[in-house]
């Protein structure tokens, strides 16, 4: 029972390449909620999307995969709309600090 | 509308569970395993009194002797008026316990993972938390400042992703894991762990919060059992577990430790533990040391637990420990569950999310040495009435296949 389901997404395909990033994450939203779902940036990731605390950290643990980064907590905690979660993603990517 | 409004889905939990009546006040405590619970004589079964040493009359002595002595506190902070030749004696007997240059004693549990973890990294440095870390060391995590980062529960190969990625990055990382996981009884594989901190050059802190007294040859946890002491860079436990008091500790060989007195501020502003406290405490790591027969009924009687509700068909967790937790389908039947096993005469722990796993609701049990194989096996009938009852178990068989 202790197993949470892990995604395995593979990034970095050249169709990866040419999506946007909201692409990406309205797919990963799809594989966490087994359903797809309409996302933009000021969709609310626990209050449109309906998500609880475990289905955030398992969320953000298939975005971390999908990118190859980690989201430090602090940075996690600022994340309210898949718009700032685009912004965080970008800016880990990029090397930007916070 | 109150200044508490901002907590209103939380106080409907916790109505919810209030009119349940899970609020428990012991009449009174007879033994490490038995309690007066509304005029019924009623098996302890979630104490976290590993090894029953709560009752030990040589440690209730000097624990009496201490306060007739030293009074019944210190008043003051361990680097003002409050420490005592106790203190540094029982520092100096964990030292020694671990094979350690350092000891340092805290208030409580919580307080030694909130000191140690908020002092040893800050600003621009790494921290990584199994994600499954207890409440003390999340919030030990957000007092000092340092980059906090979560990695999949008992799984060194996330662990490792996660380093890699912070290769060239400045900052001293520290991996925080657990000897024993409180909610499900699962222990930390620290072989891997360890070999992922020799390879990546970060330092290690295991907690044994609930392994101390219970793991390895001579008690002394997880790094014990699992033979990589040497890799482990700090340890911090409790007293309030088997060893039946409260307060906690940390002990390592870091050649600086002793500047963690005057940096670590929740060992700083609070008072030092009570001298009945520290006596008891003393002689309880004593009887640790020469009793090794408590550790071994420990086990013995977590096997029992943990194989007769395996046998029923509960799903458990995924190894036998003193901590041996039931999931239940819903919170609903988990409430049910526990009262009706409570008014049968049974208490253990009710366990719902967010302290969980996994959203998991949970019966928790942990095994006392003192326990008698007698009152598990009333136990295990009352797990087996109350799941029949409930139709978590089937009605007509005694047996049904391993589920885990």
């Amino acid at each position: 029972m202790r197993q949470t389901p892990q995604l395995i997404l593979v990034g970095g395909s050249v169709e990866a390449a040419e999506k946007t990033p909201r692409d990406d994450v309205a797919a990963i939203f799809e594989q966490v909620l087994g359903h797809p779902v309409k996302i933009s940036d000021h969709t609310d990731i626990v209050e449109d999307l309906g998500m609880d605390s475990l289905g955030v950290m398992n969320f953000v643990m298939a975005i971390e995969d999908f990118y190859d980064i980690s989201i430090p907590l602090d940075r996690i905690a600022q994340i309210q709309t898949v718009g700032d979660l685009i912004h965080a993603v970008e800016d880990l990517r990029s090397g930007t600090p916070t | 509308m109150t200044i508490l409004a901002k907590h209103a889905a939380q106080r409907l939990v916790y109505d919810t569970l209030h009119s349940h009546g899970v609020d428990v006040e012991f009449d009174s405590v007879l033994s490490p395993t038995e309690g007066m619970l509304n005029g019924r004589r009623t098996i302890l079964l979630g104490t976290n009194n590993y090894l029953g040493l709560t009752f030990d009359p040589d440690c209730i002595e000097k624990s009496v002797e201490a306060t007739r002595s030293q009074g019944t506190g210190t008043t003051g902070s361990r680097v003002a008026n409050g420490t005592y030749g106790g203190h540094i004696a029982l520092e100096r007997a964990l030292a020694k316990f671990y094979g350690r240059e350092h000891a340092m004693v805290f208030s409580t549990g919580y307080q030694a993972n909130l000191g140690v973890l908020s002092t040893l990294v800050g600003r621009g440095d790494h921290l990584l938390l199994d994600a499954d870390s207890h409440a003390s060391i999340y919030d030990g995590s957000r007092l000092g400042g340092a980059e906090v980062i979560r990695f999949r529960h008992n799984n060194p190969d996330d662990l490792y992703k996660r380093l890699r990625r912070l290769e060239g990055a400045p900052g001293d990382r520290l991996i925080v894991v657990e000897g024993i996981y409180s909610m499900l009884g699962d222990t930390s594989p620290l072989k891997e762990i360890a070999a992922v901190k020799r390879e990546t050059g970060a330092y290690l802190l295991v907690d044994e919060a609930h392994s101390l007294g219970v793991l390895g040859a001579t008690g002394r946890g997880l790094a014990e059992a699992a033979g990589v002491e040497a890799d482990v860079d700090f340890i911090v436990g409790t007293f309030s577990k088997s060893l039946g008091s409260v307060g906690g500790f940390c002990v390592s060989d870091s050649a600086d430790f002793d500047v963690l007195r005057l940096v670590c501020r929740p060992y700083m502003f609070t008072a030092s533990l009570p001298p009945g406290v520290v006596a008891s405490t003393l002689e309880a790591l004593v009887k640790l040391q020469a009793e090794p027969e408590l550790r071994a009924n420990l086990m013995n009687n977590a096997k029992r637990l943990y194989d007769g509700l395996c046998a029923m068909g509960y799903q458990t967790g995924p190894q036998v420990n003193p901590i041996v937790a039931v999931a239940m389908p819903d919170q609903e039947t988990a409430v049910m569950a526990w009262k009706a096993l409570l008014e049968a005469g049974l208490y253990l722990n009710l366990a719902i999310p967010p302290a969980t796993p996994s959203n998991v609701c949970l019966l928790r049990s942990s095994i006392s040495a003192a326990h008698t194989p007698k009152q598990i096996d009333t136990a295990l009938a009352l797990f087996a009435d109350v799941g029949r009852q409930l139709g978590l178990l089937p009605a007509d068989r005694r047996r049904a296949g391993g589920v885990v």
